[in-house]
């Protein structure tokens, strides 16, 4: 069990709140009157492309980037009066890895955890405990250089529960791992929160917001634009299926016009055709009467990457 | 909760907050050095192949001194005051130049220890404090070869380490507060152009009087030439009140610097 105590959880207790909450940089507005709550126990989500105020969201939330205007809460306290009493509470895992390069595995959990005012023998504890589930164990005495990507960020993951945190902010987790890399790091996630803690993170992957998230909201340009389940998402602004057409054609501009009146609705991307229909293989059979003959046809479920197109007019990973 | 008490602090003093954790940023570079203590005998070493190059040598040639208190004494002793000065100065901003701009712009040490309770006046407290730590060891290190070498000639000098301390409290508060104003290695030229000068015209190597008087009036508004003052006092026992002023000097030298610090970490850490 990585949590010391696994607080009972009161299903509408609300950890994290924002109203209006603003941030700006000179002239320009990074976030733009957002609202958001987070409850006890879930894993809540910011998903947006690069540049849709995600990580100034997450700084603030941090404690480490003052609020411009807006309020934000955090166990009840304001940030700004109390900000090492909310740190205190928080674990932050940010995009770049902050591993202490001069110092080994072990030892970069034991300084971080002393920088909490911990004791010593505390950290020591902990560590250990922390180095077997970031399954870094028989690194403890190496140096951090040398490690994988992957490695670094459970290192870096398991550096952030050193205190114990009720609220454990994750910017960008898994940006830059490769696909098993991730899952691991998924799997630990998971077992974090069915051990308590809350989660809140920020990702521009679908995929990982679909797994990880039970609520989450769609940002861009600094606003949010929709918020829900992953499913309630799809539900609400997609179709069940998509069906997915290429076509030998510079422009799929050009292409467009042909499929007209199947489906729901029709969004073209540089690449190719996106149809969405309840059923996809309705649809395909529809293009095949018509006498079309596309390159490839492709019939997949819709995900949070067709809602934020929707939303957007654009694709998440440009 | 103490975080109350220091949002009232703050309010009344025009510096960042901190949570009174300054010491743990010293365990972690204490941590550090356990891997590299190779780099602590290097500071060690400078002085003391000054000492012996200058001291002994030059030394030979010129026989005796005339302090500008007026006392006839030894070119080794004259001079090791002040070798014990400059290097308390150079381990200081070594120390606070380099190992903080690295931590500060690639190792993003410092990002990472604001996201615990730890504030910007933890960081500029803490990290001084161990340049102090270093130095006080380098000085130490120093004042037993220099008694050694005969070059000590008054029981004042027991002084002479907690004198190497506040100079090297100066100069490492100036030092990492300059750091905070630095964009890339290139900017560390400047540093040097402050510190060389200094290192050579303090009234290091020869004494005030050579000077024409315009010129020992630029050397006395100088920092290293109080340090090589309090530490030649101390050493060659010719104390005086003046020995307050200098250290007076420093020390209000090191306030600017840590609160500077402390300012400039927030503005660049915490916007």
């Amino acid at each position: 069990m990585v949590l010391g105590s696994v607080a009972t959880v009161t299903e509408d207790e609300t950890l994290l709140s924002a109203t209006g909450l603003t941030k700006t940089f000179g002239d320009f507005t990074a976030v733009d009157g957002i609202d958001f709550a987070v409850r006890k126990g879930e894993c809540f989500g910011f998903l947006g492309p690069n540049g849709a105020g995600k990580s100034s969201t997450m700084r603030m939330v941090g404690c480490v980037s003052p609020v411009t205007s807006g309020e934000l809460r955090l166990f009840g306290l304001d940030p700004a009066r109390h900000g090492p009493a909310i740190r205190a509470r928080l674990g932050s895992c940010p995009q770049r890895d902050t591993l202490d390069e001069e110092l080994t595995v072990e030892e970069n959990l034991w300084v971080y955890g002393r920088y909490f005012g911990l004791s010593r023998k505390e950290v020591r504890t902990r560590a250990a405990e922390l180095l077997d589930f970031a399954q870094l164990t028989d690194r403890a005495g190496d140096k951090v250089e040398p490690l994988s990507g992957g490695m670094k960020r459970r290192l870096t993951i398991a550096r952030s529960l050193i205190n114990s945190p009720e609220i454990l902010l994750l910017d960008e987790p898994t940006t830059g791992l490769d696909p098993q890399a991730r899952h691991v790091l998924w799997d630990r996630l998971f077992r974090l929160k069915r051990s308590g803690v809350t989660l809140v993170l920020t990702t521009h992957y679908m995929d990982e917001a679909e797994q990880l998230c039970d609520r989450l909201v769609v940002m861009d340009h600094g606003r949010i634009v929709a918020e829900g389940s992953p499913r309630s998402l799809i539900d609400e602004y997609s179709t069940r299926e998509v069906l997915e057409l290429r076509f030998d054609a510079e422009d799929h501009q050009d292409v467009a016009e042909q499929v007209t009146g199947i489906g729901e609705r029709v969004e073209v991307l540089p690449d190719r055709l996106l149809v969405y229909a309840d059923d996809g293989d309705q649809a395909a059979a529809v293009v095949h009467s018509r006498g079309i003959e596309p390159l490839s046809a492709l019939v997949r479920r819709a995900t949070l990457e067709d809602v934020f197109l929707h939303l957007t007019g654009r694709t998440l990973v440009d | 909760m103490s975080a109350p008490t220091t949002t009232r602090l703050t309010s009344l003093v025009p510096m960042p907050a901190g949570a009174g954790l300054a010491r743990m940023l010293v365990e972690r570079n204490i941590t550090s050095f356990r891997h590299g203590w190779v780099a602590l005998v290097t500071g060690f070493a400078e002085p003391v192949f000054y000492l012996f190059s200058l001291g002994i040598g030059i030394g030979a040639l010129v026989q005796t001194v005339t302090t500008d208190s007026g006392a006839e004494v030894s070119y080794p002793q004259f001079v090791a005051p002040a070798l014990l000065a400059a290097s308390a100065m150079n381990g200081a901003v070594f120390d606070s130049t380099f190992n903080v701009f690295f931590k500060l712009r690639y190792a993003k040490l410092y990002d990472a220890v604001l996201a615990t309770p730890m504030g910007p006046r933890d960081i500029a407290v803490g990290e001084i404090a161990w340049s102090l730590i270093r130095g006080g060891l380098y000085s130490a290190a120093f004042l037993v070869v220099a008694l050694l070498a005969g070059a000590v000639g008054s029981w004042w000098a027991v002084l002479a380490l907690p004198a190497a301390v506040f100079i090297g409290f100066a100069f490492a508060a100036l030092g990492m507060f300059a750091t905070t104003f630095m964009k890339s290695w290139v900017h560390f030229d400047y540093i040097t152009l402050a510190i060389q000068p200094m290192f050579l015209f303090s009234a290091t190597f020869f004494p005030l009087s050579t000077y024409p008087e315009a010129l020992q009036w630029v050397v006395r508004v100088t920092p290293l030439y109080h340090g090589v003052a309090l530490e030649r006092a101390l050493m060659l026992g010719e104390v005086g009140w003046g020995v307050l002023a200098h250290v007076g000097y420093l020390v209000v030298l090191g306030a600017i610097g840590v609160v500077g610090t402390a300012r400039r970490l927030e503005k660049l850490l915490l916007s």
